[in-house]
């Protein structure tokens, strides 16, 4: 874990209320691995999951849902960032899965992407509100993903949540989405899998407890013992 | 050559900054990332007698110049504690412990800071009766001066280490407090713990925090701690630590200078986990530059 000034390349909106902000970054991150941004006049950092890597540029994409996420929206490319990087497990590539599926929700597919990169001619779902919100499709179809888009108001894809597009075959999973999401899939299929957690965090680097879950193994930080977790390992 | 080393109750700190409980853990985290024997002490996080998970997720809230927590006392109890936690941070760690306990009866305070005093890796406790988010213990006794003069009686009697209170914020009159637990016995007192507050999210129009209120900490508190650690340090003899919102060598004299002796840091650490290296490192020039020869000629 390294805390550096990393230089914005862009930051650029790409689905209602979602930015995807590119950084100068000489440093490699695993997938599933988050960040932690500081922005200018928040006390808090912002935790913002890894949703690529390539050449040098660190790429995240984040929602604008409150003061501080609004204010990084209308940072510009040339401005610096302190960024404390990076956090967290990361997902455990499964080499052994014949049909692995990636799973996504809202920001959630942000993860996935750069995942994809490890898990190559995966099927990935992505459920989003609307069509609107739908994000990364070009992106995850370039490094030779089947994607399967899922709306709730079926303005784009396939109407329904995720649990209804699974693929037929799918013997492995990695999730990333709200915790709805997480616990219908958990539900929905009983294939092993990876699931990566939201949470307000507070450090994000396993010190102040802020974000810790109950687990079959006992009280576990998102931050610091996650955000990855096994599917067996979650109660829900 | 500035000397940075400071006596507290006892306890020889090779300089006066030290981790708060709470915002360290038991300094896992912080240990790959520098050589903890830089600091003056540690604080490590509140222990209990059983272990516990504390509370529902949000625990976390933000506010300007600061954040808002209602962890409530997470830890893996005093066994595990004792057994495995402070014997990993003896191993690495050269100075000062302060195992700061908390308890929801006299029985259970007294029986941790039994256990503690029987502990080689225990310099000395620093008594939490100051959480805000835990029902049926915590700050009710450090809000009641009564209460608190007699459990810190209690425990004094069982205590061989030196035994430091921590007071909270959320009283009237924070000096009659802090009279109190000197009455009782303490050797040395540290202020302040959060403040109790809330945030609304405008959306769901809720409570962000499961608990509703949690405790107030950061850089916004840093006026109400100083003028506390004041108030305190002149109507008391036994010597004071300054905790809240401190996030510079700045503010460490500040708080010395209001009459702390030895200073916690503590959500610094939260955004910066380099906070009390830097801030350690800060104060030699600093106090060169306001012609301060030795630290402890400030108190």
């Amino acid at each position: 874990m390294i805390d550096s000034s990393l230089k914005i390349v862009s930051n650029l909106q790409v689905a209602r209320d979602s930015m995807m902000l590119r950084l100068e970054c000489p440093e490699k991150p695993l997938p599933g691995q988050f960040v932690q941004v500081e922005v200018p006049g928040f006390y808090l950092r912002r935790p913002f999951a890894v949703a690529d890597y390539q050449d040098g540029i660190l790429t995240v994409v984040y929602k604008i849902v409150g003061q501080g996420t609004a204010f990084l929206a209308g940072m510009q490319p040339g401005q610096s960032l302190s960024v404390l990087h990076f956090l967290g497990n990361g997902f455990d590539v499964q080499k052994t899965a014949a049909n692995p599926c990636l799973i996504g929700g809202s920001v959630g597919v942000a993860p996935l992407l750069y995942l994809a990169r490890f898990v190559p001619g995966a099927t990935v779902v992505m459920g989003f509100r609307s069509a609107a919100d739908v994000m990364l499709v070009p992106e995850l179809e370039a490094l030779g993903c089947k994607v399967v888009v899922c709306t709730e108001d079926g303005s784009a894809g396939v109407k329904g949540f995720v649990t209804g597009a699974l693929p037929a075959g799918m013997d492995y999973y990695y999730a990333c989405g709200p915790m709805p999401m997480l616990r219908a899939i958990a539900s929905a299929t009983c294939v092993p899998g990876q699931m990566s957690l939201e949470a307000r965090m507070g450090c994000g680097f396993g010190a102040c407890m802020g974000c810790s879950i109950q687990t079959a193994d006992g009280p576990r930080r998102v931050c610091k013992d996650g955000p990855v977790f096994k599917n067996d390992e979650l109660i829900w | 050559m500035v000397d940075l080393s400071v006596n507290f109750a006892g306890l020889n700190l090779s300089n006066p900054v030290i981790p708060a409980s709470g915002t360290f853990g038991f300094g896992e985290d912080f240990a790959s990332l520098w050589d903890l024997n830089v600091l003056g002490g540690i604080a490590v996080k509140g222990t209990t007698l059983e272990p516990r998970y504390g509370n529902p997720l949000p625990r976390i809230a933000e506010c300007e110049g600061g954040l808002l927590n209602c962890v409530g006392l997470q830890n893996p109890g005093i066994d595990v504690v004792l057994g495995e936690k402070l014997p990993w941070l003896r191993s690495v760690y050269k100075g000062a412990v302060l195992l700061n306990i908390s308890g929801f009866s006299e029985q259970e305070y007294v029986k941790c800071c039994t256990l503690a005093s029987a502990s080689c890796d225990v310099d000395a406790v620093e008594l939490n009766v100051s959480c805000p988010n835990v029902h049926g213990g915590g700050m009710a006794f450090g809000t009641d001066p009564a209460s608190l003069e007699l459990l810190v009686k209690a425990i004094r009697k069982e205590c061989t280490k030196p035994l430091i209170v921590k007071l909270s914020p959320n009283v009237t009159d924070i000096v009659a407090v802090a009279k109190a637990a000197e009455q009782g016995g303490a050797d040395g007192l540290v202020l302040i713990n959060t403040l109790l507050g809330m945030r609304i999210d405008i959306n769901t129009r809720r409570p962000i925090l499961s608990n509703t209120t949690g405790g107030v900490s950061g850089g916004c508190i840093f006026p109400v701690a100083l003028r506390m650690v004041y108030q305190v340090s002149r109507s008391c003899s036994v010597p004071v630590i300054g905790c809240g919102g401190v996030s510079s060598a700045e503010q460490v004299l500040e708080m010395m200078m209001a009459g702390a002796r030895a200073v916690e840091v503590g959500s610094a650490s939260l955004r910066d986990p380099m906070a009390c290296p830097r801030i350690i490192e800060n104060l030699p020039a600093l106090c060169e530059r306001l012609k301060i020869n030795k630290l402890s000629e400030l108190y």
